[in-house]
């Protein structure tokens, strides 16, 4: 067993996997010399060398076209885009091209790229560097979305997410960076599209991703001192989406809460609270809520971001209101 | 303000000087090239020529749905790099893909099953005219919004250099594609890496429906860039498959030898409109005619009558490419429509289409 901070674990993770795989490779901006900017890739250039681990120019197409190439000609690839905000800059290769082109082609093409992606807020780094846009890329039929929000689920998921045949978008939060927790020894891997109950409750159920995750847990917490007992389930996994723990949940508590840092507009709530309207309506005992962050553009003041993204405190007191 | 007639005018592209063909260069009869290969891409470029036509004739009988954007006039260009290949390289090509699919082997029965959206089609009708694939045949895509390919062409040719293999990958576009920004950014990261790749550069004046010289800040798109990423500039007239194989053979096998990517660009011109049966109006009709004068079809019926080939052995070869587009066009209206079984397939590898249990 060891214990490992986040970023830490994004390393360990591709280091597993490019052990077990000789043919795996990543690219990236500053991923190599510099061990990437969120230090997620520290030590792979000197364990794999610089033919497997790549520094590219900012060019974040050609980042991506290059992975897809090498993919769908038999080499498996992780491409890092340094922000996640910049997916914009190379949508074309996400949407239109790495999740359309085994469908169009009538199965001849696979795909199977990782797109691994700091994402989120809480940086202050301003509107362009702190987005939480997994619903950019969740919407789009043919890639796959996740969202690791502890060290274990880091190098889990890597792993199924490099296994996967599809591609994957591997969204890493950059507030979590520094969270640390215990990775056991041996191999690990999980699998995409399991949600886990990370606390238990019976009142309601708060269905939360990434860094909501910890401040969901902390806000049952102080829910439970109020007499409100609230399950919390990392949802983990957007594509594929496992919405019978959600709806078994519902089923026990009936009453959802999702906790989103998305932009409300199209956030993956949405999706969550249409599933549960439409196939378990009857268990439920009042509506379904959604705290998001709210429409708007995220702002750098630490004042301004703290109050758009969900708090422990925006949570628990939404909660207890609408319970009550 | 009002818009005036002169500001209109500048708009009446047909209104402009006429943008004129190089010369026929005979020359090019001495070219290096075996008169067995001669014959092979005579009846390439038949065949291309021959699809095509039937494949706007299907258009015109509404049985061509949606779009299709047809290499008439351009066929020396996928056939003289065609034939330059080896079955193991890869082919990237744009929406106007047809001939370069063809160009690689696929079936040309197939080929007009997708455009004809039926069943048996090369990609069971999910694709479509804009975006033929036969991995098989080392066609590893068309691509429909103009760029991207080129990323990914580079990703093939990468790929190749990893599993140290010497294929190469040869990836066409047309003139418009140069002034969008995954052009640059491809050719840049393809000459840093020396990657085994070949952009070919279908230059055929016309970005669309807009003269390509008027919205590009150098004359020749492609050629003029190439020394910004320290390429040669390579210009061939791709209206002559020998001047075209030529320069391909080159370019491919420098490749192969792992001494980095070219540019090339080919000057040619699609004797139609941009795409299903847009007649091409707003061209100065001077220009047509003098491109058609050089049409390369005839043109190379010609070379092949002055290097002494019987006028008999080449009508026998029309005549059986007539032949196989004849049988082509009767398998593709054979085949079914695609049903309700195809539709959720293949959005996953496990064959389905599931995104939540």
């Amino acid at each position: 067993m060891a214990e490992l901070t986040y970023r830490g674990a994004v390393a360990y993770g591709i280091a597993q996997e490019m052990r077990r795989d000789p043919s795996l490779v990543m690219l990236g901006e500053d991923i190599a010399g510099a061990g990437g900017v969120f230090k997620t890739t520290v030590g792979l250039l000197e364990e794999f060398g610089p033919d497997r681990i790549r520094d590219t120019p900012i060019s974040e197409q050609a980042i991506l076209g290059a992975a897809m190439g090498a993919a769908m000609t038999g080499i498996p690839v992780i491409a890092e885009i340094m922000f996640s905000d910049f997916i914009a800059v190379c949508f074309d290769l996400l949407a239109n091209e790495m999740a359309k082109s085994r469908y169009m082609t009538g199965g001849q093409v696979s795909v199977p790229v990782v797109v691994r992606t700091a994402n989120g807020g809480g940086s202050r780094f301003g509107a362009q560097h702190s987005q939480s846009v997994e619903n950019w890329v969740m919407m789009i039929p043919g890639l796959k979305v996740v969202a690791p929000s502890t060290p274990l689920d880091v190098v889990g998921l890597m792993a199924a997410a490099v296994r996967d045949p599809d591609p994957v978008v591997f969204m890493e939060h950059k507030s979590l960076m520094a969270d640390k927790g215990d990775v056991p020894e041996g191999e690990i891997v999980d699998e995409l599209g399991v949600a886990r109950v990370v606390r238990e409750g019976t009142d309601c159920t708060i269905a939360a991703l990434a860094l909501m995750v910890p401040r969901a847990v902390e806000a049952a917490d102080r829910l439970a001192d109020q007499g409100i007992s609230a399950e919390v389930i990392d949802v983990r996994s957007l594509v594929p989406l496992d919405t019978q723990t959600i709806l078994g949940s519902v089923a026990k508590t009936s009453r959802l809460f999702t906790v989103e840092e998305n932009p409300r507009l199209c956030g993956w709530g949405a999706e969550v609270a249409s599933i549960v309207a439409d196939e378990v309506f009857w268990d439920l005992d009042g509506p379904v809520v959604r705290i998001t962050t709210p429409h708007i553009p995220l702002p750098a003041a630490e004042s301004l971001e703290d109050m758009a993204i969900p708090s422990v405190d925006r949570i628990a007191e939404t909660v207890a209101k609408r319970m009550g | 303000m009002k818009t005036t007639e002169a500001d209109t005018g500048l708009y009446d592209y047909a209104l402009r000087e006429p943008r004129l063909p190089p010369p026929e260069n005979r020359d090019n009869d001495e070219l290096p090239i075996a008169l067995e290969q001669r014959l092979a891409m005579y009846e390439l470029q038949q065949l291309l020529r021959q699809f095509e036509k039937r494949a706007y004739d299907l258009f015109m009988q509404n049985l061509v749905k949606g779009t299709s954007h047809l290499s008439l006039g351009m066929e020396a260009v996928a056939t003289g790099f065609g034939q330059a290949m080896r079955p193991d390289d890869y082919t990237f090509a744009t929406y106007r893909g047809h001939a370069h699919t063809l160009a690689r082997g696929a079936e040309p029965g197939r080929v007009l099953a997708e455009l004809l959206g039926r069943e048996n089609g090369i990609l069971k009708g999910k694709g479509g005219s804009m975006h033929l694939t036969s991995v098989e045949h080392g066609m590893m895509g068309s691509y429909a919004i103009i760029g991207a390919h080129l990323t990914i062409a580079n990703g093939a040719a990468w790929s190749a250099q990893m599993r140290g293999t010497d294929q190469v990958a040869v990836c066409f576009f047309g003139d418009g594609t140069t002034n969008i920004g995954a052009f640059h950014e491809a050719l840049n990261m393809a000459a840093i890496w020396d990657l085994p790749v070949v952009f070919v550069c279908e230059n055929n004046l016309w970005m669309e429906y807009t003269p390509i010289d008027l919205i590009t800040a150098v004359p020749n798109p492609a050629a003029d860039r190439a020394p910004a990423y320290g390429l040669e500039s390579i210009i061939v007239d791709g209206n002559d498959a020998d001047a075209v194989h030529n320069v391909a053979v080159g370019v491919i096998e420098r490749a192969r030898r792992g001494e980095g990517p070219s540019l090339v660009e080919a000057q040619t011109y699609r004797e139609q409109g941009h795409s299903r049966a847009d007649p091409g109006k707003y061209r100065p009709p001077a220009e047509v005619e003098a491109w058609k004068q050089r049409d390369p079809i005839p043109m190379y019926h010609e070379r092949l009558l002055r290097l002494g080939v019987p006028e008999a052995d080449l009508s026998a070869i029309q005549q059986e490419v007539a032949r196989r587009v004849d049988e082509a066009t009767e398998f593709a209206k054979s085949g079914g429509t695609p049903g309700e079984e195809h539709l959720m397939t293949d959005v996953w590898a496990d064959g389905g289409s599931a995104w939540r249990n």
